[in-house]
C-alpha cells in the first residue's frame, strides 16, 4: 500500500481551486535563482541606471540651450522611469518564464499540479520583485543626480504604476502564450515586443506630435494615457484622474484579450505537441 | 470506457494522434491494472513519447480517450496530477538551484505536507545527502538522474511514468536506479509505465510489454509469453523481429 502522506490543498476536488501555496513555491524558485546569480541582479539595475543618466543629462542640456526648462521640468527623467516600469515589468515577467525554457524545466511544471493561473500569478509577483530591485536604486539616483523625486508624485505614482504594470503583465501573458506555442523561436518577441509601444505610446513627446490618424492608435494603448498624465502633472501640475480611469478601462480590455490569447495558445500547444518540444 | 478499463490505473482506448495528417499514434488501446509495471517499447518515431505525453495530459488526442486514476485526460488532469509523477532525462531541474531547493519547491508544488521529512527520507534512500546543498547543474549525469528520480517520488505517486529513466547512465548507475524503482514499486504498489530502449531493463522490471511500431501496438503480452511466441531467448531479439517485420518468419 502507498504510505499515506498528507497532502495540502491538492488532496480533493478543492485542488481544482487556485492555490497561493503553489504560487509561493514558484516565487521561491525564482527567488533562489535570482540570489544565486549576481550578474542577474546587476543586470536589473545596470541598464535602467544608464538610461536614466543619459536622459537626465540630455534634459539638462536641452533645458539650458533651448529655454525649455519650465516646460520640460523633469519630464524626460519621469518618462524614462515610467517607461522602465512598463518595459522592465514585462521583461521581468517574460524572463522568469524564459528561465523555465532555458532550464528545460517546463515539462516538470506542466506535469505538476501547478495551474496556468498560478504560474502566471507567480510571474506577476516576480515582475514586481525584479522591478523593485532595479527601480528603487535608480529612482534614488535620480534624486541624487537631478533632484527628480519620483516618489514625490505620491498617489499619482500609484495610478501610473498600476496602469503600467497591468499593461506589462498583459503583454507578458501574451508573449508567454507565444513561447508555449512556438518554443524558443518566439524568444525575440519577449525582448522586443514592448518597443512597439515606445513610439506609439508617446513616452517622450505629447500625442499631438503624432499624425492625426496615428493618434487614434495611440489613444487605444493604455500607457499613452499614463505618459500624457505624467506630463500634465509635471508641466501643468494637474493630476488627470480621467486619463487614469480611461487607461484602466483599456487595460481591462487588453488584459482580457491577452488572457484569452494565452488560453488559446496553450490549447494549441497541447494540440500540436509543442509542450513536449519546447526547443527552437 | 468499459468497466475493466475504468478500474485500471491507466486506460487508453482507440487513441489517435495526428500531426498535420500524419498519425503519430494510430488507434491504440490498453489498460494497465493498479500496481502493474509495463514496458512501452518501440523504435524512434514509434509513438511512445506521444502516447506518454497524452497520458500525462501534455498533448490533446485527435481521437480516443485516456483515463488516469479515473480522470479523463487532459480535461480532468488537475484531479489526478498530484497523484502522478514522471521522470525523463529530457527534462531538467533548474541548474542553479541546489538539490535541496529544487526538491523543496517541487514538494510544495505537489502539496507534500512534511516536505523536510520527505526530502530527508528520499535523500537517504537515494543517497543524495552528500550533494543536497550543491547546485544541481554541478552534478554528474548519474547524480542528476538520482535527483530527478527523487523529484518523481516526492509525492509518492500512485502512477509513475518513466521515459528512458536510465538513458545515458553507466551500467552500474543504471542498475542502481532499476533496483530503487523495483523497491519503490514493491513498497507502494504504484503503477509504473516505462518507456525504454533498454531490453534488459524491461525484462527485469516489467511484467508486461507493449511494443509499438508506426503508432500501432504490434505486441502486448508478458515478456515470457513474447519470448515463447517468437521463439527467442531475449526481448532484444523479439524487439528486432517486430521492428524489422520479421514477426511472421520468426513465429513459423
Amino acid at each position: 500500500m502507498l504510505r499515506v502522506f498528507a497532502m495540502s490543498t491538492a488532496a480533493s476536488d478543492a485542488s481544482l481551486n487556485f492555490s497561493f501555496h503553489r504560487v509561493s513555491a514558484m516565487v521561491r524558485r525564482y527567488w533562489y535563482l535570482l540570489i544565486s546569480s549576481w550578474p542577474r541582479i546587476l543586470d536589473l539595475i545596470y541598464w535602467p541606471t544608464v538610461q536614466m543618466l543619459m536622459w537626465g543629462f540630455l534634459q539638462l542640456y536641452v533645458s539650458k540651450t533651448a529655454g525649455f526648462a519650465a516646460g520640460a521640468a523633469g519630464t524626460f527623467i519621469g518618462a524614462v522611469l515610467l517607461w522602465d516600469i512598463l518595459f522592465r515589468g514585462q521583461l521581468g515577467f517574460s524572463i522568469s518564464f524564459l528561465e523555465e525554457m532555458w532550464a528545460r524545466n517546463l515539462g516538470n511544471l506542466m506535469m505538476s499540479p501547478l495551474r496556468p493561473t498560478e504560474f502566471v500569478a507567480a510571474l506577476m509577483v516576480m515582475s514586481i520583485v525584479r522591478l523593485a530591485i532595479g527601480m528603487i536604486p535608480v529612482s534614488l539616483l535620480a534624486i541624487a543626480f537631478f533632484g527628480f523625486n519620483l516618489w514625490a508624485l505620491g498617489l499619482a505614482l500609484v495610478a501610473f504604476f498600476v496602469n503600467l504594470i497591468l499593461t506589462s503583465w498583459a503583454i507578458g501573458i501574451f508573449v508567454a502564450g507565444l513561447l508555449l506555442r512556438n518554443g524558443m523561436g518566439a524568444e525575440s518577441m519577449a525582448w522586443t515586443i514592448m518597443f512597439l509601444f515606445l513610439p506609439l505610446t508617446c513616452v517622450y513627446y505629447p500625442v499631438a506630435v503624432l499624425p492625426a490618424w496615428l493618434q487614434y492608435v495611440a489613444w487605444c494603448l493604455p500607457p499613452t494615457y499614463v505618459f500624457e498624465g505624467m506630463r500634465a502633472l509635471l508641466i501643468d501640475h494637474v493630476f488627470r484622474g480621467d486619463l487614469m480611469l480611461e487607461a484602466f478601462a483599456f487595460n481591462a480590455v487588453l488584459f482580457s484579450l491577452a488572457s484569452y490569447a494565452f488560453v488559446r495558445l496553450l490549447e494549441s500547444a497541447r494540440a500540436n505537441g509543442a509542450l513536449v518540444q519546447t526547443g527552437e | 470506457m468499459d468497466a475493466k478499463a475504468t478500474a485500471a490505473a491507466i486506460a487508453v482506448r482507440d487513441l489517435v494522434k495526428r500531426y498535420k495528417g500524419v498519425a503519430a499514434v494510430d488507434g491504440i488501446s490498453f489498460a494497465l491494472p493498479s500496481g502493474s509495471v509495463t514496458g512501452l517499447l518501440g523504435g524512434n518515431g514509434a509513438g511512445k513519447t506521444t502516447t506518454i505525453a497524452m497520458i500525462m495530459g501534455l498533448v490533446t488526442p485527435t481521437a480516443g480517450a485516456v483515463s488516469v486514476l479515473g480522470a479523463a485526460m487532459p480535461a480532468q488532469r488537475y484531479r489526478v496530477l498530484h497523484r502522478m509523477n514522471f521522470e525523463s532525462p529530457y527534462v531538467d531541474m533548474p541548474m542553479r538551484l541546489t538539490v535541496r531547493q529544487n526538491l523543496s519547491v517541487f514538494a510544495q508544488l505537489y502539496g507534500v505536507a512534511d516536505a523536510t521529512e520527505r526530502i530527508t527520507q528520499l535523500a537517504s534512500e537515494l543517497e543524495l545527502n552528500e550533494f543536497l546543498d550543491r547546485p544541481t547543474g554541478k552534478l554528474s549525469a548519474g547524480q542528476k538522474t538520482r535527483v530527478s528520480l527523487a523529484k518523481s517520488l516526492l509525492n509518492e505517486p500512485e502512477v509513475l511514468l518513466l521515459d528512458e529513466p536510465t538513458a545515458s547512465l553507466d551500467p552500474d548507475t543504471a542498475d542502481w536506479v532499476r533496483a530503487r524503482l523495483e523497491r519503490y514499486r514493491k513498497e507502494t504498489g504504484a503503477t509504473i509505465l516505462l518507456a525504454s530502449h533498454n531490453m534488459n531493463e524491461v525484462e527485469r522490471l516489467c511484467e508486461r510489454v507493449i511494443i509499438m511500431k508506426r503508432g500501432r501496438i504490434e505486441e502486448d503480452d508478458a515478456p515470457e509469453a513474447l519470448l515463447a511466441r517468437h521463439g527467442r531467448e531475449n526481448l532484444e531479439e523479439v524487439f528486432l523481429d517486430v521492428a524489422r517485420g520479421r514477426q511472421a518468419e520468426a513465429m513459423r
